[in-house]
């Protein structure tokens, strides 16, 4: 431990730690603008100096380490000065229309410029030039809100290990643009929206479907029915971009908002979620060779170990680009979106008497890739869309405040039936590892006829950048893994191809926590990477302790569903209607990177 | 009363004088991939300020140049810009008066010349092509990708051990480079741009000579494959390294009887003591690689059998072929070419020069050496005949002070014509016609050219030719190996073309060069073979960097190595330069100001990491 003073008051800190963390945890407030911890630590915007005793030029304080005596000043003349100065040299060149930003309200700039007082403007202001990249389904980038913190790049490249986002240019003319300046569309991008979330200012945000899902809620008076799936993850961040506490924010009360606004049937993806369990399972008992079977997707690779689940879009996007060769490896099981949406235009019309083309499915999804998958051609399995537009948590909360729902004063209401119906097993999909441990229980039920105890499969729970496990599985050992975040998802496809490493099944999401962390969630604040994530899954795992029913196979609608129509997992109608051809998704495989040449 | 004023410097004019210096260190140090575009509209701007205001061109026209060049930058531009930019460009160079506008018109037609992709980019598409990389300038500069700030840094921190093993993750011949190495790192080193480039090379050595011995990584376990190495020189020892570090079965194969190439038989005691040498390719080759030396390629074996008996061959047989002067007389005894000289000096038997008067032809380092070498062999004089003048002089200008300061005597600007001999055929002077400094030629420096005053003699009992070496790829042409001059054919990630599984590097696909380039190759080769091998690209175990401390860029001497003093070190071959002191490399060390950190380093080479809690 070192003693360092801190405007005045003695501190201790350990000798590995930022000037901005150990003031943090001693209670001093310093404001950051681009830093984001352990990711972007580049030191761009200069909003966070300090002054230090005996230290002529000023210093920043995210990225110097702490030393012994040193004494340091959070708030000097000097250092508001040059924090003032800062903050309007980035307004001078921001484009300050901030009532129409995405994230007005939520900014960073927006929050730090009332922080610091800023209140002229002594430069003369010139917003860079430029028309927002709308080429995407899923994300879209304004070049003129960009302040150029970098933290898109850093997470892209370090966490994500994408590297799309790239600096071109230099000097005054610097700029954030996708790899090669190409149209995002154009890109190996998977949409998994990390960006976004990181993003301090509205320069990035989601395609904006806002509009998209008034105007469903207007061809009501077409005589369409409006249905409405709500994904695990949602109801666990819904409320805070609308300030509410957890314990106000709850799945019933946002049921009851939906339904104010006029969406009437309000189902739960977890319901689906519960059949990808399994339909999943099933096909994993057969790879791995505990049951009989042969496969109508995936060719002649089907029984290709290990098995990779297939419900996070960007993952697939990320695979069929970086690494094509291992797609035939992915679960052939269409994500709960998709099956949601293929099941409510099918099952649900026939037994309500509804035709397929007047039924709109709107899906809320804490996931920017959810578009880009919804959007897919070959999603359409009932002959029509499966799933008509894809709104984000953000863009949920969006519409709630336009409509003025005061949420608090809202009685909680359940999700309609029978496509409302989930288990646990179906809640905790919105965690990293809760696939895993959702499948390996119905698993473990198809392959011994038992069910498992509940808690079996727990330790695949946690924060790990990989999780290891093995199970006894009806007398055959089934090694599986769980990673989260694309940078940990490529280092466990290396290890695979080297043969540094075998498992039976894996389980990938894209983004670092899961769907709970996932890039359609609220905005983060703060230099924080994904603050939240953990929180919202505990949420998560929570609803799954109190749920009545655990086991996806136990879930009554469920097993009715399979009854009056699917007949088997796997069988010919599932295959038709809830499973998928990866392949057919048309990725482009991204040219491999070239390696840094040894001498450089 | 008074008429006329004497000059005296103002202060004005000072301070401008050291602006124009730190403008010239900037515009030396600029990053690679700067936008030429934006560049040329710098320039322009630069020569407006400077433009007195006479002429039309000059005061309007390069400014218009400048505006429009801003405009394309802007996105404002359109492709008739690009025409009537070059019109202006062409009048400003063709009507100015004086050189001032010349200069700037004929500039811009050459950029616009030199890169129309950038400027047509720009007015076509309003994009820029150009690829800023901000890396970190010394480390980008080092042929072997040297982590420069990191060593540094573990010195700062007093951790030379840690120092040397950064070191070498990078560069196999530490000590080697530590003494000898023309450190292009130092020319790019930004701290230029506040006083003097931090001296790298000498930190180097401080972290050599205080660290003992400083063990080697463990190797990966064997892959079975083998491989064959040609030339015992850096770059086939560096290559050899880094293979039997992934695993890989390696073996040397070397024409003489000891390891080390041009390291060995060229550079001389004094710079390159041998005993530092042996210690450093002991430890090289403890890592199980055999030598086979005494084994000349070409003549013991083939490379059609090396092919045959290995997974792949590295040829990395260096520049040994004397280059002649083609004159009169200059067969016969007394009449050497310097790496045949210095070889001798160090496989004997010792060259007797005692009271002999020796003429050394030749400019650059090879030429200081034999020079050198010459003085300490007792002779009575030794003079340096050189064709050009002594700044056009290739060789380090510390190695032609050190010359000189040592006694040796420079005839410059004189071009050779004869060997005169006398009845017994020995020699007794060399003709040399005196030139004159003419127009410059395509190595930038002016070609000489006769200045019309009678050839003169220099007397001489033995002259010395380092004119330049040359390769003997030639002999293995038979065996289908591509040869360009006497020099091998290699592609970029040094493959020989049509001959698979063999690569090769060092001088003889370079010509004549310098050891961290040959070690550069030598990495290059390894990491390609490595793949080609099989094998998984590898990252050598990083050692942990200190931290940047804050930094305040104040101005500071640099630390220089002191030498010893003329009149002493010409009695003996010990080394001429002394290490740094500890508290010197200290000094020293505070003054690097951390690329690796500051600066946009950190941000633009920037690699993935995983993502964890
Ligand atoms: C006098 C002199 C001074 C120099 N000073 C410096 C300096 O101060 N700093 C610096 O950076 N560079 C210096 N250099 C240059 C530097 O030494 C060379 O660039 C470097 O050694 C080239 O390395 P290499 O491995 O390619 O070749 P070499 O070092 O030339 O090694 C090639 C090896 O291959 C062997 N070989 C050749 N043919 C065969 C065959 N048929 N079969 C088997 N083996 C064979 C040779 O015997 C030799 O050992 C100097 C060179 C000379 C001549
Ligand atoms: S897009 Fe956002 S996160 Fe990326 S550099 Fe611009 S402001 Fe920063
Ligand atoms: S100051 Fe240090 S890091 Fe920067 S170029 Fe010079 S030696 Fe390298």
């Amino acid at each position: 431990m070192v003693k360092i003073t801190i405007d005045g008051k003695e501190v201790t800190a350990s000798p590995e730690c930022t000037i901005l963390e150990a003031a943090t945890k001693a209670g001093f407030r310093i404001p950051t603008l681009c830093h984001l911890k352990g990711i972007n630590d580049v030191g761009a915007c200069r909003v966070c100096v300090v002054e230090i005793e005996g230290v002529e030029k000023l210093v920043t304080s995210c990225n110097i380490t702490v030393r012994d005596g040193m004494s340091v000043l959070t708030a000097s003349p000097r250092v508001r000065e040059a924090r003032r100065t800062v903050v309007e040299l980035l307004l001078s060149e921001h484009d300050c229309n901030c009532p129409t930003c995405p994230q007005n309200g939520k900014c960073d700039l927006q929050s730090l410029a009332e922080k610091l007082g800023v209140r002229t403007q002594k430069y003369h202001s010139s917003a860079p030039q430029g028309e927002p990249d709308t080429s995407s389904p899923s994300l879209v980038k304004d070049p003129r809100k960009c302040i150029l913190c970098y933290r898109c790049v850093s997470v892209c490249d370090r966490v994500q290990s994408m590297g799309i986002w790239t600096i071109a240019g230099a000097g005054g003319h610097t700029q954030v643009v996708p790899e090669g300046g190409a149209p995002l569309a154009h890109t190996a991008c998977t949409y998994c929206g990390q960006c976004v979330v990181s993003c301090p200012v509205g320069a990035l945000s989601e395609k904006d479907d806002r509009d998209v899902a008034w105007e469903l809620l207007n061809s009501r008076k077409q005589g369409k029915r409006i249905v409405t799936q709500v994904a695990p993850a949602v109801r666990a961040s819904w409320g805070e971009a609308l300030g509410l506490p957890r314990s106000v924010a709850t799945p019933g009360r946002l049921v009851a908002a939906l339904k104010h606004i006029g969406f009437d049937l309000v189902f739960d993806t977890c319901f689906a979620a519960d059949v990808t369990v399994i339909e999943e399972a099933a096909e994993l008992l057969r790879r791995a060779g505990l049951v009989e079977g042969q496969r109508s997707h995936g060719g002649p690779n089907a029984r290709r170990m290990p098995m990779f689940t297939s419900c996070c879009p960007a993952w697939v996007r990320f695979l069929g680009a970086e690494y094509p060769e291992f797609l035939p490896c992915l679960s052939s099981a269409k994500s709960p979106q998709q099956m949601f949406g293929a099941l409510a235009k099918t099952y649900w019309a026939q037994s309500f008497g509804v035709g397929a083309g007047d039924i709109r499915v709107l899906s809320l999804m804490p996931c920017t890739a959810k578009k880009y998958e919804a959007s897919l051609d070959v999603m359409s399995s009932s002959g029509f869309r499966d799933v008509d537009v894809t709104l984000t948590t953000r863009e949920i909360s969006s519409l709630i405040m336009e409509e003025g729902v005061r949420v608090e004063n809202l009685p909680e209401v359940d999700f309609d039936s029978p496509l409302g119906l989930a288990s646990g097993a179906g809640v905790i999909f919105g965690s990293t590892g809760g696939v895993m441990e959702a499948a390996l229980r119905t698993a473990y039920y198809l392959a011994t006829g038992k069910n498992p105890p509940v808690d079996a499969f727990r330790v695949v729970r946690g924060t790990g950048g990989r999780r290891e496990a093995e199970f006894d599985v009806a007398g055959k050992t089934l090694t599986v893994a769980v990673v989260h975040g694309l940078g940990n998802a490529r280092m466990l496809l290396e290890d695979i191809k080297a043969k540094r490493v075998a498992y039976d099944f894996v389980e990938v999401m894209a983004c670092p926590g899961g769907c709970a962390g996932g890039g359609g969630q609220p905005y983060a604040q703060g230099f924080e990477y994904n603050p939240e994530a953990g929180a919202r899954a505990q949420t998560l795992y929570g609803i799954d302790d109190k749920a009545p029913v655990r086991f996806a196979h136990e879930n009554p609608a469920v097993i009715e569903l399979y009854d009056k129509f699917l007949k088997t997992p796997g069988g010919e109608l599932s295959e038709k209607l809830l499973h998928t051809d990866h392949r057919l998704w048309g990725i482009q495989a991204r040219s491999r990177r070239v390696m840094a040449a040894a001498a450089t | 009363m008074s008429y006329v004023r004497a000059p005296s410097p103002d202060r004005m004019e000072s301070v401008i004088a050291e602006m124009t210096t730190s403008m010239q260190h900037r515009i030396a140090l600029a990053p690679a991939g700067i936008c030429p575009v934006e560049m040329t509209m710098v320039f322009l701007r630069l020569c407006h300020a400077q433009s007195c205001g006479k002429c039309v061109p000059c005061r309007i026209g390069l400014g218009k140049m400048a505006d429009i060049i801003s405009d394309l930058i802007d996105g404002r531009g359109d492709p008739s810009l690009l025409s009537t930019l070059e019109a202006t460009a062409r009048t400003v160079r063709d009507t100015s008066d004086c050189v001032l506008g010349v200069h700037a018109g004929s500039m811009v037609l050459r950029n616009l010349d030199e890169f129309l992709n950038d400027f047509q980019s720009h007015a076509l598409e309003s994009r820029c092509v150009g690829i800023f990389a901000g890396p970190i300038p010394c480390q980008s500069a080092c042929p072997a990708g040297v982590n420069v700030p990191g060593y540094i840094a573990l010195i700062r921190e007093g951790k030379p051990k840690e120092a040397v093993a950064l070191i070498r993750e990078a560069n196999p011949l530490p000590t080697v480079c530590a003494l000898i190495c023309d450190h292009p790192c130092e020319a790019h080193c930004r701290r230029r741009m506040l006083d003097d480039a931090v001296n790298i090379r000498g930190l180097k050595r401080y972290a050599v000579e205080s660290s003992g011995d400083v063990p080697l990584p463990e190797p990966l376990p064997p892959t079975g494959k083998k491989v064959a190495v040609v030339g015992g020189g850096p770059a086939g020892l560096t290559c050899a390294y880094y293979l039997a570090l992934w695993g890989h079965d390696v073996t040397i194969f070397e024409k003489y009887p000891k390891l080390g190439g041009m390291l060995r038989y060229g550079i001389p005691e004094y710079r390159l003591p041998k005993a530092l040498l042996d210690k450093e390719i002991e430890r090289i080759l403890s890592l199980g690689i055999p030598a086979k030396t005494s084994f000349e390629i070409g003549k013991d074996a083939s490379i059609e059998g090396l092919r045959r008996e290995y997974d792949a061959v590295f040829l990395a047989i260096g520049c040994h072929e004397d280059r002649k002067l083609g004159i009169e007389g200059e067969e016969g005894p007394d009449v050497v070419s310097a790496v045949s000289f210095l070889r001798q000096v160090i496989s004997g038997p010792l060259p007797v020069l005692r009271g002999k008067i020796v003429a050394v032809v030749g400019g650059g380092n090879v030429a200081m050496d034999a020079a050198r070498t010459a003085v300490r062999l007792g002779a009575r004089e030794v003079k340096l005949v050189y064709r050009r003048r002594r700044e056009d002089m290739p060789a380090d200008p510390k190695e032609v002070t050190g010359a000189l300061e040592e006694g040796v005597d420079l005839i410059d600007l004189a071009s050779p014509v004869r060997v005169t001999r006398n009845e017994r055929g020995a020699v007794t002077g060399l003709i040399i016609r005196p030139m004159v400094a003419g127009p410059i030629d395509d190595s930038g420096r002016p070609k000489p050219v006769p200045s019309g005053r009678p050839d003169e003699t220099v007397e001489c009992d033995v002259i010395i030719v380092a004119i330049g070496q040359s390769s003997e790829s030639a002999r293995f042409k038979e065996e289908g190996i591509p040869t360009n001059k006497d020099l091998v054919v290699a592609g970029e990630d040094l493959s020989v073309p049509g001959v698979p599984g063999v690569f090769a590097g060092g001088d003889c696909v370079s010509g004549p060069s310098t050891a961290v380039k040959a070690i550069g190759h030598g990495k290059t080769a390894a990491l390609n073979i490595h793949v080609y091998l099989g094998g998984e690209p590898v990252e050598t175990a990083r050692h942990p960097i200190p931290p940047a401390r804050p930094s305040d860029m104040m101005p500071s001497g640099r630390v220089e190595l002191k030498e010893r003093s003329p009149l002493v070190r010409v009695r003996d071959f010990r080394m001429v330069e002394k290490g740094m002191s500890a508290e010197e490399a200290l000094r020293e060390a505070h003054r690097c100001l951390r690329c690796d950190h500051y600066g946009c380093a950190p941000l633009r080479s920037g690699r993935w990491y995983a993502w964890s809690r």
